[in-house]
């Protein structure tokens, strides 16, 4: 267990290590931060003496270097736009994306995981097909679709809720929704196959064959079996609490992580970007590991797998 | 009056999407006795015993009736067949590793039966689990009450499915191929526990099995079934010392011998027909080397030989009181 313990703890940092490393290079490849920051018309001078300011004048090796060695000592950077901790801002704006993203998921799990069980346990009937096609549309259309398709419903048309903005409760309900609403179909499919796989499984029939009423088979043997792709799946979502709601944020003005994140890739704000990669990558790992230990916990077999 | 019959099997027919596998089985099992039955597979050996239990999936359509001790349990609720299974008659199958749960612990697996049929709880069902236990030959069953199915060898797994099995004192033990999945020792040791268990419970058994030596251990009356239907039924000795019907005496054919001279092993030619395009009249008649032209176009019915059996045949080989109308019809397809 301490093996396993310690092999997956390096293997997370060293995930982490090339988010980090990835983001590093690619920002600086991309674009000119001075030239967006300053704009387009100031003089040269001006221009170098930014560079040098933020160690831009340095080769990127070094660039590189400084900034690992100052991540491991707890300096996440300055934001070049707000003169801020970028570490700070980022922080500043988690609760506002988790008021989305955590309503979201919850919607995913109690709709999605029970319209998918029902769907399996009810194979050909009228509901089980209307759960696919629900499913299908779900996550077959983009979220700026849905996104734009809810507003024109709801703020536009009936006019019953707001399109933008953060004010009251229920701004937060068209982009939660919006967030939702993919998430419901695909952990509905996935728990329909996941079931519809159990329910054929020999030791199903040996439950029933015990004498168990259908209910206590399905509660007690079949959902336990089933669990473990449905938890795979949850956890993907968990993972995204923080990353999923870009383009959500961006379509219904909201002031969280995802909106921050397109701002500050536009002005190049690299240490902000920094950050917020980091961030997801951790909570992408976190939930990784999570979602190991889960498996473990329901499937005794893996259990002894990790064990060796 | 408790009847002799236990369980009676009148008609029983299943069909799949609407293509018939099953074509109406009649079988009488009584207290106590242990019947085989025999066939190769995709004759429905199985598929009998799931269909009487109601174990078959949604798309089986199954008519007929099964009744035990006069009681109609086949189309009732399903509380029906709720309380008859496991209770009255249990079954164990043929992959053992899994038909346990994987994710649940052994002695919970068997403790949910004593809960269900004997109504016992807590350490007096922990209890009993481990008389069962014990009593199927899983050495140190306290200690290994709470390990999961895949920390048990293949044979002991089918040891704790028969526990399961004997925790709701069944009537009957349906066996379906419990030994094919086993080693060769294995297999004995199952056998011999099975005949045993047997012994000290007085429950009946059916053995579905496509080893004849095995079925022949186990019981004193066999079935053999062909395409869906039962072709010969007696006891084990009128079918070993002189099989009637053309399959069953292909089937010993088919065995190879430790005694006796090295004969070449006498498979039956060709392979089962698909449900969905049986042959017309005898099922059997396309791999039947006495098939005459009778057998091509009717059907030859189950009834019952001057010495007890049961045979679908007209033309039957071995010693018959009569042979005379299978050779007069042998003759009449040779000039034809």
């Amino acid at each position: 267990m301490l093996r396993f313990a310690s092999i997956r703890l390096l293997r997370a940092i060293i995930t982490i290590l090339a988010v980090v490393t990835f983001a590093f290079v690619v920002l600086r490849m991309s674009g000119d931060p001075a030239q967006v920051m300053l704009g387009p018309d100031v003089p040269q001078e001006s221009v170098d003496a930014f560079r040098k300011a933020w160690g831009l004048d340095q080769p990127l090796w070094i660039q590189y270097l400084a900034y690992i060695k100052s991540i491991f000592s707890g300096d996440f950077g300055v934001s070049m736009r707000d003169k801020a901790s970028a570490m700070q801002l980022v922080i500043d704006r988690i609760p506002a994306t988790l008021q989305l993203t955590i309503p979201a998921l919850f919607l995913k799990v109690v709709i999605g995981i029970p319209a998918g069980v029902y769907a399996a346990l009810h194979r050909q009937s009228a509901v089980d097909r209307g759960v696919i096609l629900a499913a299908i549309f779900g996550f077959t259309i983009p979220s700026f679709v849905m996104g734009l398709l809810l507003v024109l419903i709801f703020s536009i048309t009936l006019g019953l809720l707001p399109s933008g903005g953060q004010d009251t409760w229920q701004h937060g309900i068209l982009p939660t929704l919006t967030m939702s609403i993919g998430g419901i179909g695909i952990l509905a499919r996935f728990s329909r196959s996941a079931m519809i796989e159990v329910m054929g499984q020999p030791y199903i029939r040996t439950a029933s064959a015990k004498g168990m009423a259908w209910q206590d088979v399905v509660w007690r043997h079949a959902l336990p079996n089933a669990a473990v792709p449905i938890v795979t799946i949850v956890g993907f979502m968990v993972g995204s609490l923080i990353a999923g709601a870009v383009v959500v944020e961006s379509i219904f003005s909201w002031p969280g992580i995802g909106r921050l994140l397109v701002v500050s890739v536009t002005n190049r704000d690299l240490a902000v970007v920094q950050c917020i990669l980091l961030i997801i990558a951790a909570t992408m790992v976190v939930s990784n590991l999570i979602v190991d230990l889960l498996y473990g916990w329901l499937d005794p077999r893996l259990r002894a797998q990790n064990a060796h | 009056m408790i009847s002799d019959n236990l369980v009676e099997l009148r008609g029983l027919t299943v069909a799949f999407d609407g293509v018939k596998v099953l074509h109406g089985i009649d079988l009488t099992v009584r207290r106590g006795e242990a019947i085989g039955l025999v066939g190769e597979s995709g004759c429905g050996k199985s598929v009998t015993w799931l269909a009487a239990l109601g174990l078959l999936p949604g798309k089986a359509t199954v008519a007929g009736s099964v009744r035990v001790d006069g009681q109609e349990i086949l189309g009732g609720p399903r509380t029906v067949l709720e309380g008859v299974r496991g209770k009255r008659i249990a079954m164990i199958f043929q992959d053992p590793s899994s038909s346990l749960n994987p994710v649940l612990k052994i002695g919970r697996q068997i403790t949910e039966a004593l809960v269900l049929h004997r109504a016992l709880t807590g350490e007096a069902a922990k209890t009993e689990a481990l008389r069962l236990m014990d009593m199927v030959g899983i050495p140190d069953a306290r200690r290994r009450f709470d390990l999961f199915p895949h920390e048990f060898s293949g044979g002991q797994c089918q040891r704790l499915m028969i526990a399961m099995a004997l925790a709701g004192e069944p009537d009957l033990l349906v066996a379906d191929e419990p030994t094919t999945a086993l080693d060769a020792t294995i297999q004995a040791q199952i056998l011999d526990l099975l005949i045993e268990l047997r012994a000290e419970t007085g429950m009946a058994t059916i053995f579905i099995s496509h080893d004849l030596g095995a079925v022949s251990q186990v019981c004193e009356r066999a079935c053999v079934m062909y395409a869906g239907r039962i072709v010969e039924q007696g006891t084990i000795e009128a079918l070993f010392d002189n099989p009637r019907h053309p399959y069953t005496r292909g089937l010993f054919d088919a065995i190879p011998r430790l005694d006796g001279p090295r004969d070449r092993l006498i498979p039956i030619p060709g392979t089962v027909p698909h449900p969905r395009d049986l042959p017309e009249g005898c099922a059997f008649s396309p791999r039947c080397s006495h098939a005459a032209v009778d057998c091509r176009s009717r059907r030859p019915d189950l009834s019952a030989m001057d010495d007890g059996r049961l045979l679908s045949c007209f033309h039957p080989v071995g010693n018959a009181v009569d042979l005379a109308p299978a050779a007069e019809s042998r003759i009449v397809e040779a000039v034809s």
